[in-house]
Parts: C-alpha cells; sequence; structure tokens
C-alpha cells in the first residue's frame, strides 16, 4: 500500500504547451489512457507567447515552396548540426499537422482565395509561416487544448514534478506535488513523454516565463538521459529593452516580416554591412528591393533584417559595443516609415501586428505606427535539449519520450523563426504515437516508493532551512541570473566560462541552503527553491557545452574562436551524468546524410 | 528613490486582511513588478499566479484598487500613488491563497459547450475555403486570453452565483466564435437558450468594459446570440409556422 496518493496511466505527458497537448491527444487516439500534467494552468502554457506563425511548406502564397526548400532551409539556419532525420520529417510533416488544426478549430489568417495565409520569416526562402497576426501561439494552444478537452484525457492543473522514477533502466513514473494544497502525488505509467519547454530562466533578460526552469532537461539528466547540444542558446535579436520592467519582452520578427527595418543611432541601416556567404546570393543588394520582398514580389531577394536570429542578434551587438546604439543600449526597430510606402500605413500595422502595437503602447508609452521600437537580444529558447531517437522521439531511457523545445536535434546551432510550432507538432505527435506504442508492447515496470520518497525529503528540505535562518530563494535564483547572463551569454571567452563554472558550484552550495518560510500550499518561495536545481543543472550543461564547442557556430559566439571550424561540423557534444554524480561532456559523430537529402541541400544553396 | 504603498490581500485563518508594503518604484514598472519585488524581498511565502507578463496568457487577473484588471498591463504611473494602492484576488471566485483563486468552475462549463464540428472540406485534399471577412469577428472573439476578468465582473456570477444556469461572459463569447465559424455545422442555439442561460444577461456591458483585449463582447457575442434564440424560438412568425408544421 502506498504511502502517496496515486495515478496510474498508461502514457503521461509532462507539459501542456503546444508539444505536450499533441503527444497527449494522439496517445489518447491510439486507444490508451493518457494524463496530462501542466506546472501552470492548462492554456497558460509559454506556447501562448509564439506571436509570427507556423513554418509549414504549404505553398499557399507562393507555388515554389516545398518540403525540399523547407528541409534546406532548416539545414542552413542550423548551420548543418541538426539532426537531418528530423529536419527531414519536420519539413515532410509540417503542412500536415497545420490542416489538422483547422480541421480542429484554428481560424488562420486567409488568402484573398480563401486559403490560409502564410508570410516571410526569417531564413525561410517563401513566405511559408500560417499565422493570425501576432497571436498564432494562443490559436494553436487554445484549438489544442479546446479539441484535447474532449478526448477523455485526465489533466492534472498547477502540478510540479520534482523526480522522474526509474526502474530497471526504464521510465515507471514520476513524483511531484500539486501547488494548491502542497501534498505529493506519485503517478505510475508505461510511457513517459516529456514536453516541458525551455530553460530562459537560467538567464536575467528573457522572454521566458516563470515556468522555463530547464524541469525536463533537469529531470531527464537526473534520470541518467542524456543532453545533447545544450551550448546552443537563442539569444531573439529583438526583446523590449525600455522601459527596466518589459526587458527581454518579445517583439516578434513579424515585425520584420512586414517590412519593419533595423537602424543604429545614425539612422544608418547596419543590417546591409555584413551579409554572410552562406546568404550572400539570397538577399536583397538594396532597400527598395527588399521592401518589394515583403510586399510578395517574388523576383525579389529578402532584405537582410530577415537573416538567422543568430546572425541578426551579433550584429546588434555590434553597433551597440561601437557606440552606434539606441539610448538605452539596443536599437531601433522602425515599422512606422512604412507610411511612405502605404498609404493606410497606420491600419495596416494594426491589422498586421496588434499585440505589437498594444504591447508598446501600454507598456512602453510608444505608438509603432508613428515612432521606431527600442529593441535588443533576449534569451529565447534553447536548440539544445534531450537526446532523442528522430523517428519515435524517445530518449537514451527507454520509455522516457521527449518533444518540442526540450528535445535537441531539429534545430541544430540555430532555429529558424516559426518551426518551434511546427517542431511541437511534428514530435509532439510523434511522440504520443510512439509512447502510446511503447505502452501497449512493453510489460510495466513498478514504481520504486523508496525513489519516490528520498525525492520528497528532498523537495522539502527548504522548509527544514527555513527554521535555521538559510538564503531566499529568489536572492539566489536572481544572483544565478546575473552570472549566467555575464558569463555565459551571447559573447563567450573560456576564461570567464571556467569562472561560471566555480561560480556554479558555489550558487549550488547557496541552493542546498535556500529557505523558505510559511506552509506548503501555494507557496512561491517554495516553488523557487526547487527549480534552482534545475536551472542550475541545465546552466551547468550550457556552460561545459560551451567551453568544448572551440568555435562560433549558429547562437553559440566565442569570442575568442570567433570563426566556424568544420572539424565541428562532425559531430554534437552530449552531457551526461557519470556515476560519481559528476557531469561527462562528449562528442557524438553526426549521423551520415543519405545522398539524396544532401543533394536536396545542394540544389538549395544555388 | 521613490516608493509606493501597497496593500495587499493576505489569507489568513480568519479569511484574509489587507497587509502594508512599500515598494520601490523603477521606470515604466507595472503592479506585478510590484508583487514580485514584495515576494522576493519582504513575504516569499506570498501566492500570485502569473506565467508571461507580457498580456497574452491571461494568469495573473486580480482587482487593482477595486479594478479587475491583468497585473502584468497595469502600469504604475496610471495608479494614484499619493495613496496605497490595494490589489486582491478575484472576488467571484472562491479563494486559494493570497491574490489566487480557484477558477476550476470555468474549465468545468468549457466542457459543457459543443465542441467545433466542421462541415465536410471544400477541396478534394480536406482543406476549405474561407474569405478573411467572413473570419474577422471569430478571429475577435479568439483573441480571449482566458483571464476570466469578465466573469469576475459579470453581476450574473458575481453578485447572483448563478454558475449553474449561467456559463458567463467568456463562454457566450466562447460559443459565439463556434457559431459564428463559417465552417461550424453544430446547433447551438437550444443549449444557449436552456442551459447556458444566455437569457440572463441584461446587457450591462460591464464585461465588455474590462476586457484587456477588447473583445466587443455585449455587441458582437452576446446580443447576436441572444438575437438567434429570439428568432428560433419568440419570433411570433416562426413560433406560428413551427405550430402549423406539428
Amino acid at each position: 500500500m502506498s504511502t502517496f496518493q496515486t495515478h496510474d496511466y498508461d502514457v503521461l505527458v509532462i507539459g501542456a504547451g503546444g508539444a505536450g497537448l499533441r503527444a497527449a491527444i494522439e496517445a489518447s487516439a491510439a486507444g490508451v489512457n493518457v494524463g496530462l500534467i501542466c506546472k501552470s494552468l492548462l492554456g497558460k502554457a509559454h506556447t501562448v507567447m509564439a506571436e509570427g506563425g507556423v513554418a509549414a511548406a504549404l505553398a499557399n502564397v507562393d507555388d515554389r515552396d516545398s518540403w525540399k526548400v523547407h528541409f534546406a532551409d532548416t539545414m542552413r539556419g542550423g548551420q548543418y548540426v541538426n539532426n537531418w532525420r528530423m529536419a527531414e520529417l519536420h519539413a515532410k510533416e509540417a503542412p500536415d499537422r497545420v490542416r489538422e488544426l483547422e480541421a480542429w478549430g484554428a481560424v488562420f489568417d486567409r488568402t484573398t482565395d480563401g486559403r490560409i495565409l502564410q508570410r516571410n520569416f526569417g531564413g525561410h526562402r517563401y513566405p511559408r509561416l500560417a499565422h493570425v497576426g501576432d497571436r498564432t501561439g494562443l490559436e494553436l494552444i487554445r484549438t489544442l487544448q479546446d479539441y484535447g478537452i474532449h478526448r477523455g484525457i485526465d489533466v492534472h492543473m498547477e502540478f510540479t514534478v520534482v523526480s522522474l522514477l526509474v526502474s530497471d533502466g526504464r521510465a515507471a513514473g514520476v513524483i511531484g506535488y500539486e501547488r494548491e494544497r502542497g501534498r505529493f502525488k506519485v503517478f505510475s505509467a508505461g510511457a513517459v513523454v516529456l514536453a516541458t519547454g525551455g530553460t530562459g530562466r537560467a538567464y536575467k533578460i528573457t522572454s521566458n516565463s516563470w515556468e522555463g526552469t530547464g524541469d525536463g532537461h533537469a529531470l531527464a539528466y537526473l534520470a541518467g538521459a542524456e543532453l545533447m547540444d545544450m551550448e546552443f542558446i537563442q539569444f531573439h535579436p529583438t526583446g523590449m529593452i525600455w522601459p527596466p520592467s518589459v526587458q527581454g519582452i518579445l517583439v516578434t520578427e513579424g515585425v520584420r516580416g512586414e517590412g519593419g527595418i533595423l537602424l543604429n543611432k545614425e539612422g544608418r541601416r547596419f543590417m546591409f554591412d555584413d551579409i554572410p556567404d552562406a546568404y550572400k546570393n539570397q538577399t536583397a543588394t538594396d532597400e527598395e528591393e527588399g521592401w518589394r520582398y515583403t510586399q510578395g514580389d517574388k523576383s525579389a531577394k529578402r532584405p537582410p533584417e530577415l537573416l538567422t536570429r543568430d546572425h541578426v542578434a551579433r550584429c546588434i551587438m555590434r553597433e551597440v559595443k561601437a557606440g552606434r546604439g539606441s539610448p538605452h543600449g539596443g536599437v531601433f526597430l522602425d515599422i512606422a516609415w512604412i507610411k511612405k510606402k502605404l498609404s493606410n500605413a497606420e491600419a495596416h500595422i494594426k491589422r498586421k501586428l496588434p499585440s505589437m502595437y498594444h504591447q508598446f503602447k501600454e507598456l512602453g508609452d510608444i505608438d509603432i505606427t508613428k515612432e521606431p521600437m527600442e529593441v535588443g537580444p533576449t534569451t529565447h529558447y534553447i536548440m539544445g535539449g534531450i537526446r532523442v531517437n528522430a523517428d519515435t522521439q524517445m530518449s537514451s531511457i527507454a520509455g522516457l519520450f521527449a518533444a518540442g523545445e526540450c528535445a535537441a536535434g531539429i534545430n541544430g546551432a540555430n532555429r529558424l523563426g516559426g518551426n518551434s510550432l511546427s517542431d511541437l507538432l511534428v514530435f509532439g505527435k510523434r511522440a504520443g504515437e510512439h509512447a502510446a506504442a511503447f505502452t501497449k508492447e512493453n510489460r510495466r515496470v513498478a514504481v520504486d516508493e523508496a525513489q519516490a520518497q528520498r525525492a520528497m525529503e528532498d523537495a522539502l528540505a527548504p522548509f527544514d532551512h527555513g527554521l535555521r535562518g538559510g538564503e531566499n530563494p529568489f536572492t539566489i535564483q536572481a544572483a544565478l541570473q546575473d552570472m549566467m547572463q555575464s558569463h555565459v551569454g551571447i559573447v563567450r571567452v573560456e576564461g570567464e566560462m571556467r569562472q561560471a563554472l566555480t561560480e556554479l558550484d558555489a550558487l549550488r552550495a547557496r541552493a542546498s541552503r535556500a529557505a523558505v518560510t510559511g506552509h506548503r500550499e501555494y507557496n512561491n518561495g517554495w516553488h523557487t527553491a526547487i527549480d534552482l536545481r534545475n536551472l542550475l543543472t541545465v546552466s551547468e550543461a550550457i556552460t561545459r557545452s560551451a567551453i568544448e564547442r572551440k568555435e562560433s557556430r549558429g547562437g553559440h559566439f566565442r569570442d575568442d574562436y570567433p570563426d566556424k571550424n568544420a572539424e565541428y561540423a562532425t559531430f554534437n557534444i552530449v552531457t551526461r551524468r557519470k556515476a560519481d554524480g559528476s557531469m561527462d561532456v562528449v562528442r557524438v559523430p553526426l549521423p551520415p546524410m543519405p545522398a539524396e537529402l544532401k543533394q536536396i541541400v545542394e540544389e538549395q544553396k544555388a | 528613490m521613490k516608493q509606493a504603498a501597497f496593500k495587499v490581500w493576505r489569507t489568513d485563518e480568519a479569511g484574509g486582511h489587507f497587509e502594508d508594503y512599500s515598494v520601490d518604484v523603477v521606470p515604466g514598472m507595472v503592479v506585478l513588478d510590484a508583487i514580485h519585488q514584495i515576494q522576493a524581498t519582504q513575504a516569499s511565502d506570498m501566492a500570485v499566479r502569473w506565467n508571461c507578463k507580457a498580456g497574452k496568457c491571461g494568469s495573473c487577473s486580480a482587482e487593482i484598487n477595486g479594478n479587475p484588471k491583468l497585473m502584468c498591463m497595469t502600469r504604475l504611473n496610471t495608479l494614484n500613488l499619493l495613496e496605497p494602492v490595494t490589489v486582491e484576488p478575484m472576488r467571484a471566485f472562491p479563494p486559494i491563497k493570497d491574490l489566487v483563486t480557484d477558477v476550476s468552475w470555468n474549465f468545468r462549463v468549457k466542457k459543457t459547450i459543443t465542441p467545433f464540428t466542421p462541415r465536410p472540406a471544400d477541396a478534394p485534399d480536406g482543406t476549405w475555403r474561407m474569405r478573411q471577412q467572413d473570419v474577422d469577428r471569430v478571429q475577435e472573439f479568439r483573441k480571449c486570453i482566458e483571464c476570466f476578468l469578465c466573469q469576475d465582473v459579470c453581476h450574473i456570477l458575481r453578485d447572483h452565483h448563478l454558475h449553474d444556469e449561467f456559463i458567463g461572459p467568456r463562454f457566450l463569447t466562447f460559443a459565439a466564435a463556434l457559431e459564428m465559424n463559417p465552417l461550424d455545422a453544430a446547433d447551438r442555439v437550444p443549449a444557449l437558450k436552456e442551459q447556458h442561460g444566455v437569457g440572463y444577461c441584461n446587457i450591462t456591458r460591464c464585461c465588455t468594459k474590462v476586457c484587456p483585449e477588447h473583445i466587443t463582447i455585449t455587441e458582437n457575442a452576446i446580443i447576436p446570440l441572444k438575437e438567434r434564440v429570439v428568432d428560433r424560438y419568440f419570433d411570433p412568425i416562426t413560433r406560428l409556422l413551427r405550430m402549423i408544421k406539428s
């Protein structure tokens, strides 16, 4: 007889953003019983923040588009260290996943002939992003939520998992606590799907909500699974920077897709100053051509503002460092200028970018139809994550699956905008499907109560420290965020990252004494103390992987190794836990790409 | 540094009380920043629900100086800081702790509404065709972030507690988005009349005024639904025809 309140499911999904919901729907459709755990209320996950759109080669706007072009764009954007099989599956299956959303009630913006409209985005050769104004993520999560609630899925809201339970090398279940009362519960399951999103809260300036503490990454790692590509973090080039309280909030790439331009304080359109060789023959030669591209002229090439996010972020940093930045340490993003081109510019901007208009009006006292915005890079997304099988999404632990941002592979060194919503649909579905198949084909393993008991005791330790005067968990979290921002941020050097490892040890010691007051019911301080372990784990993986990659590629930029090194294009960096609890860093060769896919990549370079 | 006084609702054994806090004011600050500052420096166990801090997830609903608002979108410079700012939970829902309420009723209500039921596909490839102008009004309703401020302020729920008979403005808007979806083939009019209680709304427009997404709930969603019910059940000619038919 268990001492815990228990639940049992064939498939247990952790995380109810797009990937988790899609996985739960698919598993449920396979006829197994499904539990879905959300850290917050249903429908509030970080997916709601996705603005620009979902990338899928529907070819509704430009019939030259196809899965092959999308595949090549994704590989080029990822600097060719992506898992080619995931990039292939993603490009092939994304259109069906988007059409399926329409059948489930999503209402996308329309083309003049009544089909799903698609817009331009950075690194995508053709207009590819199906969208709803600039609130596509909300549309996606709401559609999956409203469809999912009628599929017999058990939803456990405001529940945080503190440990994965592994028996005989197999995922057996999880233990966690429900926020309202602070009670611990054990879930046993035939298969577990992690869909917990990102790690942005390891940094001070981030577009991520409080939930983005790398929970799935850390749970999997601590249970013995492998993490991959953790050095690749996407610093989105355009976050709000002023006033201070809004620092980091995302400004959609859609602004640039609709014709927005980046200017330094001298009014110079600096993005024309540095265009990478891989993109030279796809980039506009002058401002006029760039404008025509954003307005759908198929003979025009894209403006340099729509180069990949890693590159745009670095160009912004260069301008700021050279003293050409805006008053608050960023650059200007101007959409108001299009009034020179369009007679109805004001109404057009409000219709195409409604939430950006409101965000700046209400939070920054800026009318974006009249004046430029001030923007700078913000920690947005982690390309790295749990290493999974490309087809099944199963991790190195049998019965443990991962999908969406917490899984690695599809994005390589840099993710293209719009590819995360399609990623979570394509691989959320696959994870759900294969988790259901796994649970049907394999005998269950029992949960080890002793593991659960230990995990609960660890999670409750901050209350004991509270009686002995330990440290405030919010202070420790802020110190970690400051440290990662300054030592393992956009521009990295070996010395600072070595220093980061030393400071992580000190922070770990402080975290082990984190203290909370009050009782267990809805105690935000306690939750922050528990999340510290996950943040510290992913921060160490990020730092060690970043030290190992002695070159610059995609989201990973080393000031001491500013160039790309071909040798480093042949492997991924994997971190895993050694028996003594320390972190092992290994290089794992990239799987060889089949000739027909190589040919597609070469053809699309033209 | 400039200071602002806050009175924040804290639950206790007797129910709750307002507790005084002082906050350092920084430029551009919103109420949620103030609450976070209090939590990080003065009251680490204070319960607050939030996620995106950008007005997109609808988690941080509260009553600020008595007005239902999102904490993340309420700038301090829009408030009178000469007086203490009061922050308390939504009052139409059962309290859990401090600023957090039990909004689970909303999730149960949603399940009672007939889900999206598309007509057969228009094209052989399984897709549909819709004109932008035909989906504009549906898209207005689908902007909803489910903050439940409209539910909080609706007197039929807040004062008359008719939760079993009336689904509230949020779910009337949800039903309207389905009813007006050009692809949807289901009929929710009988349920709107009998189970969802659309007739209870007496168009005081309180919901529309507090909607942070500026959805015109009353005029664009609720009144058209009322008209559908009236046309179906109370129009004298329709009633006559129905009597003849039966």
